[in-house]
């Protein structure tokens, strides 16, 4: 792809991430100014973290005086599922220049790698696609929790407008282009039923990555090649 | 709350931990050959974790398993499921969506 047409498909793709952090963005600023946070410092933690689940976590331990070590270890198990990430774009990674890919995997996350590696499936991409469509995901999620931090309680409510809609329609969307073969919906269902399993016997939000690595190893399992 | 040397640590000591996950594996993996059944795992990571994602998010309302009409998200699932499985896009996945939940909220 020419450079330009891989900036405009990077920015058509990340349409989505926007449209659900900056919800998120501006919920985790409203908790955050309730809890006493400047908007400086909650943009601090968001351009050094950039981790929705566990900024929401650090911001509740801090408001009832936790710690900083604890917290730290708390944002690393929280974050460990980015390893599983981080592995699968590896070999994708190999067709960009090696000394960028250190920058480009600070900007992983959920909803960054959901769309990026089902791209990364469809056709080569380079540093261009990755920069463009993290950056500006990155960006906005910066920006939401500041702006948040800075209403506070003035932000509307979004949940009328559908927002609380955009990643979950996002993940079904991307989840569809993954169904290859009947192999990988059983594995789908598998995964979703175990992360709500998991949801309800441990608590910290291990339930993604332990219902991903059980439900990766019966699809090993069961592939018959 | 002010911006002191201890808040600063804190981020760094947070960003840092967050960092190494999402570094580590594809610096060093992009480097070397991957074993095949690691390969073969990797290659069902995506849909499951797709799929550990999108069952709480549509099936949980506030930590606690809500499943019939009084849950418009996941209404908003089933109702955008044959699209999203006919079309693959995401974009008419989300817009669709948001304006079942918009309809939902208005109504109900």
């Amino acid at each position: 792809m020419h450079k330009k047409e891989e900036f405009l498909f990077a920015i058509k793709r990340v349409f989505p991430i926007v449209m659900g952090y900056l919800p998120v963005g501006f919920a985790l600023g409203v908790m955050a100014a309730d809890s006493g946070f400047s908007p400086m410092q909650m943009g601090l933690m968001s351009l050094f973290v950039y981790a929705g689940s566990a900024q929401f976590i650090a911001v509740d331990m801090l408001g009832s005086g936790t710690s900083a070590i604890p917290i730290i270890i708390t944002t690393f198990l929280v974050n460990l599922r980015h390893f599983l990430f981080s592995a699968s774009l590896a070999p994708y990674f190999r067709e960009i220049k090696q000394s960028l890919i250190p920058l480009i995997s600070f900007f992983i996350t959920d909803e960054t790698f959901a769309v990026s590696i089902t791209d990364a499936e469809q056709r080569p991409l380079s540093h261009i696609y990755y920069f463009s469509l993290y950056i500006t995901a990155y960006s906005c999620w910066v920006l939401s929790t500041i702006i948040g931090t800075t209403l506070g309680n003035l932000i509307p409510d979004t949940k009328a407008l559908g927002f609380d809609f955009a990643l979950p329609g996002m993940f079904l969307a991307l989840l569809c282009m993954q169904f290859k073969n009947a192999r990988f919906i059983l594995i789908a269902l598998i995964s979703g039923l175990l992360s709500i399993f998991f949801i309800h016997i441990i608590p910290g939000n291990w339930n993604v990555i332990l219902a991903t690595v059980i439900a990766a190893a019966i699809g090993v399992l069961i592939d018959e090649n | 709350m002010k911006i002191d040397l201890n808040y600063i640590c804190l981020v760094l000591g947070m960003g840092f931990v967050t960092y190494l996950s999402r570094m580590l594996p594809a610096t060093l993996l992009s480097k070397q050959e991957i074993p095949k059944v690691f390969v073969k795992f990797l290659n069902f990571v995506p849909a499951a974790v797709l799929s550990a994602l999108l069952f709480p998010g549509v099936l949980m309302t506030e930590n606690k398993l809500n499943i019939g009409f009084s849950n418009p998200l996941l209404i908003a699932a089933v109702l955008t499921f044959p699209l999203a499985y006919k079309t693959k896009n995401m974009f008419a996945t989300v817009l669709l969506g948001m304006g079942i939940v918009i309809l939902y909220n208005y109504f109900i």
